[in-house]
């Protein structure tokens, strides 16, 4: 295993004490035409002009209406409902995803069939049936109090203080992302070499030590990109908690729509910043990636901002280029 | 409790794997300083062996001693009973281990795989234990590696920086298992050499090869095994020169 760095260097230093003569003659090939390409470009700009303009220039679209209420309070209120949502929602669903994966891979079997029984009942049933199931749990117990079981309670509450319409939707929302982040935990958690803690252990580590220091930290690598597309999608995820009218972006949404029936207009706002919010975590993933890419890769992939400094200069050499006579 | 005369004693050490016998009754002792080669056939059982040596592998009978202690178990009141994990943990740390597969830890730099268990497992001041990591990484050659990450480093330096990873723990005795098997040809002497250094400061080391020039200029015993048994010991020299069993005969005829 030779690093590229150093192939890299290797490569003329080798050649070095050869050469005498000028450099070698770069090859300047005509470049192949490629019409099939161009066609098919063509084909498709001229569609993607085509709806572009029939969308924007459509006066039902009503963008006014769209500017109208891109910041609207109430649009912003249900926004921050959404994030604070989708926060909670995955706090729980990561850390209940990281206790069911390290139960269903214990060696105590009790512990492990739970962890599966879980994951079967959360994984199986739909989401808004559990959201919905939350919602009405006062129907079923209608108080929850603290006490031994079978003797005296010492305080009581009313389910209904308790399970409001917000911990309904983290509660459903979370428990349901618990038993697919476990999946993607005990993925990550066994994809780590099994000579790994095997060296851990020789040089006398604990279990617990092995599993903090060698394990986890590996396995992460792994976990990072199926729990930032988790992240996106419960981003998205959230808006069914309308069904029980948690204010969040969509019920905003709804609402004002339904006193002014401008529905289309509405829900282009919504679609909008659930796009920028979208756009928002998937450069924080990249970087995460990035941070946990270290020693695996020999060369950190550039970042976003190296990148686009990249390119800008390599277009406008590629222009220069372009414009030399032949 | 017999006084340690003996780094490692083995008296007739079963494992076995289902129904399927690794080792069939191992009985051996290894002296303070001695440097043990143990050669075998793939399925010999000899890395088996090894690794039971620190308890990577539980035992089915027999009785494995590290020093005086008795490894992976407690005898109590005239009963073997089972040790926590911690206590393991504690007997391990007198013995090293390096892999044929290297095994470092890939998110960290060489620095900080020969700092992380004297930090971790001895809880050591990080600065003295920094310092005498440099020194050990000096020590195989690697003192300009200290800062890159495994997969920036050859095969060869990789199993340099496990040794030392290895040697940062102070053991009184480590374990080989076929350190240069995963090497290209080139890099093996440089790994075979940090391991001459070792055994010519005096440690003591159990070493699975089929480096037979290594075992014949280095090795104090030669230990054969074949099926799970050990087929036949003595001085390397002599037992390369003249092997007394066939099977010893029929396998170094081949790789020798």
């Amino acid at each position: 295993m030779t690093g590229e760095s150093s192939l890299a260097t290797r490569g003329p230093g080798v050649h070095k004490p050869g050469r005498t003569g000028p450099a070698p003659e770069q090859i300047q090939a005509v470049p192949l035409r490629r019409p099939g390409r161009w066609c098919a470009s063509a084909v498709l700009v001229f569609l993607l002009v085509f709806l572009i303009q029939g969308w924007a220039a459509n006066p039902r679209m009503q963008w006014e209406t769209v500017g109208e209420y891109l910041f609207a309070p109430a649009v912003l209120e249900g926004l921050r409902t959404t994030l604070l949502l989708t926060a909670l929602a995955m706090s729980v669903g990561i850390v209940g995803g990281i206790v069911l994966a390290i139960m269903r891979m214990s060696p105590n079997p009790l512990l492990s069939r739970l962890g599966a029984l879980y994951i079967w009942v959360f994984r199986g049933t739909p989401l808004l049936v559990q959201l919905l199931f939350w919602y009405f749990l006062s129907a079923v117990i209608p108080t929850i109090g603290l006490g031994i079981p079978w003797g005296p309670t010492f305080v009581e509450f009313e389910t209904n203080a308790l399970i409001t319409q917000l911990t309904a939707a983290v509660l459903g929302l979370g428990l349901h992302e618990a038993a697919y982040m476990a999946e993607i935990v005990r993925a990550g958690i066994t994809s780590v070499d099994e000579g790994q803690p095997e060296a851990a252990q020789a040089l006398g580590m604990t279990r617990r030590q092995t599993l903090r220091r060698i394990v986890l930290p590996q396995a992460l690598r792994m976990i990072i990109p199926p729990t930032g597309n988790q992240v996106i999608s419960m981003l998205k995820t959230t808006s069914l908690v309308f069904a029980i009218a948690v204010p969040e972006l969509l019920t905003s949404i709804q609402g004002i729509y339904s006193r002014n029936f401008q529905q289309v207009p509405l829900l282009t706002v919504a679609c909008v910043w659930y796009l920028v919010a979208t756009s928002v975590l998937n450069v924080g993933q990249y970087y995460l990636e990035r941070r946990f890419e270290r020693g695996t890769s020999r060369n950190l992939p550039p970042t976003m901002l190296q990148r686009l400094r990249k390119a800008i200069p390599a277009k406008a050499e590629k222009a220069v280029e372009q414009e030399r006579p032949s | 409790m017999k006084t340690a005369e003996s780094v490692v004693r083995a008296e007739g050490v079963h494992k076995s794997y289902g129904h399927v016998e690794v080792l069939k009754g191992i009985d051996l002792t290894v002296a303070p300083g001695e440097v043990m080669c143990l050669v075998g056939p793939s399925g010999s059982g000899k890395s088996t062996f090894l690794r039971c040596i620190n308890h990577l592998e539980t035992i089915n009978a027999g009785r494995l001693y590290v020093g005086d202690q008795l490894i992976g178990y407690a005898e109590r009141g005239g009963r073997i009973h089972e040790m926590r994990d911690k206590e393991i943990a504690r007997q391990r740390r007198g013995i090293g281990m390096v892999f044929q597969r290297f095994n470092l830890f890939p998110h960290m730099t060489a620095l900080q795989n020969v700092m992380e268990a004297p930090v971790q497992v001895k809880k050591r001041p990080k600065g003295e234990v920094r310092e005498q990591a440099r020194q050990l990484l000096d020590r195989v050659g690697l003192a300009d590696k200290a800062d890159s990450y495994p997969s920036q480093l050859s095969g060869g330096q990789q199993q340099r920086v496990a040794i030392a990873r290895a040697l940062a723990m102070q053991p009184e005795l480590m374990l080989f298992d076929e350190p240069t098997s995963a090497l290209d040809p080139e890099l093996v002497g440089e790994v075979l050499d940090v391991m001459r250094g070792l055994a010519e400061a005096g440690m003591t080391m159990i070493v699975v090869t089929h480096e037979m020039g290594f075992a014949r200029e280095v090795g104090d015993s030669f230990v054969f095994m074949d099926g799970g048994v050990v087929v036949e010991s003595g001085d390397p020299r002599a037992v390369l020169a003249a092997p007394r069993h066939e099977r010893t005969q029929a396998f170094l005829s081949k790789v020798l």
